[in-house]
């Protein structure tokens, strides 16, 4: 869609409260692009940075760090070996590992984990995943509905509640976001600590910016300006999301 | 001197501190990462930062030597800033896994956070929240002198200081219902349980108060 440097400095102007970037083929991709945009942005970006996608092993993580992250999100090689939230919390410290539970609604009503954005089965059930992170020392979970993700139909406040009821560590919802009333009864009803947002951000920001060469020459631009398949999603800027959560008597940052 | 600036932040291989460098350069001092106690003993102005344990922080601490020459910059007058564990250090001690020892510039005690008593508080606090401080001159002269009331700030911890003397307290903090002291300030230091180079441009703003300071204090000294 662009290069992400932009896109961070703009919601950091935007008032973010944390970036999280999520390289979802990091596999195709040398690690090190990554690490380079990292470090370019945490050089004039002064809050919380997350990175996910294809962290594996302690080396991984350390690099990540040192590259200028302040935490990791770990999914796939966390159900693979459960043992590496706990090497990696005891080495790094709980609230530097966060584990990110992708879930996928099943016809039967239960919720499993999935691993590689949903396209790897894993039967394991999430709200029992959930505990058992906790207890492995992760500090905190980003929960995404896959069914939801991208899709504009608002989260899925069922899953958000048994996750948020299973775990006393902090939940990040991420998943489904139409607008910003959306966002809210995540927080008011499914007990969501704060909420990832992208796609409703993310529109704007390329319709702001789309005479910019750069972004257009890296990414599908055209695609997403025409937004055939987001329509439900509203656009909106974190500075509008945040004054109306605020004005429904969520404490916040403004 | 005085136009350099030279502020050590003591690197004793836990958590990140290129943040901190970096918003050092945004507040126009001149940071420096180093282990070595030489540079310690010739800043003029010193970060002690700190993500991760309070006992291990001590023990690498003492075996890089770096205890005794953090005390003498400290009792010289030399600005000095503490960050999170950076802040819980100073203290004389810590519950932290058992009881440690620390190095003692701060009469008074780290407590853990405990759900028993609050059974809404999520342990670690990370995420913003609010600091403030009843007496609105208190932060005349620190670094949040131009900060108002109640701004949030970024937080990542499980254990808070509890100062014995309460008049060293620059801000308090409610987490859960729980207010308890999340920055000190006593003499040339100033220490928070907050991260400000990770609290955004509020966070930036102390950043080059504190560094106000600094040339203050060396345009004091001649």
């Amino acid at each position: 869609m662009g290069r992400p440097e932009d896109f961070a400095k703009y919601y950091y102007e935007d008032g973010a409260d944390e970036l999280f970037f999520q390289d979802v083929v990091a596999s195709l991709y040398e690690r090190n692009s990554l690490h380079e945009i990292i470090t370019k942005t945490v050089k004039e970006i002064f809050i919380p940075i997350t990175v996910g996608g294809g962290i594996r092993t302690i080396t991984d993580i350390r690099n990540v760090l040192r590259a200028g992250a302040d935490k990791v999100c770990i999914n796939t090689a966390a159900i693979n070996n459960p043992d590496f939230i706990r090497q990696a919390s005891r080495m790094f410290g709980s609230s530097t590992i966060v584990v990110a539970i992708e879930t996928i609604r099943q016809t039967d009503g239960r919720y499993l984990a999935y691993t590689d954005n949903g396209r790897e089965y894993t039967g394991i059930e999430a709200t029992e995943w959930a505990e058992r992170v906790e207890e492995l020392g992760a500090g905190e979970i980003v929960l995404t509905s896959v069914d939801r993700d991208g899709t504009g139909d608002g989260f899925d406040l069922d899953l958000v509640t048994k996750i948020t009821r299973a775990a006393s560590i902090p939940i990040i919802v991420h998943g489904g976001a139409r607008d910003s009333s959306d966002i809210l009864s995540v927080i008011r009803d499914g007990n969501a600590d704060a909420v990832a947002v992208a796609s409703i951000l993310h529109y704007n920001y390329i319709k702001h910016h789309n005479s910019e060469k750069a972004c257009s020459e890296e990414g599908n631009v055209e695609f997403l300006l025409s937004r055939k398949s987001f329509s439900k999603i509203q656009n909106t800027t974190l500075h509008e999301i945040k004054e109306f959560l605020q004005l429904n008597d969520i404490s916040l940052r403004l | 001197m005085s136009d350099t600036n030279a502020v050590v932040i003591i690197d004793y291989q836990l958590g990140n501190l290129f943040s901190v460098y970096q918003a050092c350069l945004h507040a126009g001092l001149h940071p420096m990462i180093t282990s070595e106690k030489r540079d310690l003993l010739n800043a003029q102005a010193v970060i002690l930062p700190g993500v991760g344990a309070f006992g291990d922080a001590m023990m690498t601490l003492k075996k890089l030597d770096l205890i005794e020459p953090l005390k003498t910059q400290v009792k010289k007058g030399v600005p000095f800033l503490g960050i999170c564990l950076g802040m819980q250090l100073l203290f004389t001690e810590s519950e932290e896994f058992g009881h440690y020892k620390g190095i003692g510039l701060i009469e008074g005690s780290i407590l853990r956070f405990s759900e028993k008593d609050r059974n809404s508080m999520k342990i670690p606090q990370i995420g913003w929240n609010t600091v403030y401080h009843p007496d609105p001159n208190k932060w005349d002269g620190t670094p949040l002198a131009t900060i108002e009331q109640n701004k949030f700030m970024y937080f990542v911890h499980s254990y808070y200081a509890k100062p014995e003397h309460s008049d060293l307290i620059l801000t308090q903090t409610n987490y859960a219902g729980l207010e308890y002291c999340s920055a000190i300030h006593k003499e040339n230091v100033i220490a928070t349980q907050f991260h400000p180079e990770k609290s955004g441009e509020i966070g930036i703003k102390f950043y080059r108060n504190w560094a106000k300071m600094i040339n203050e204090y060396y345009r004091s000294e001649g």
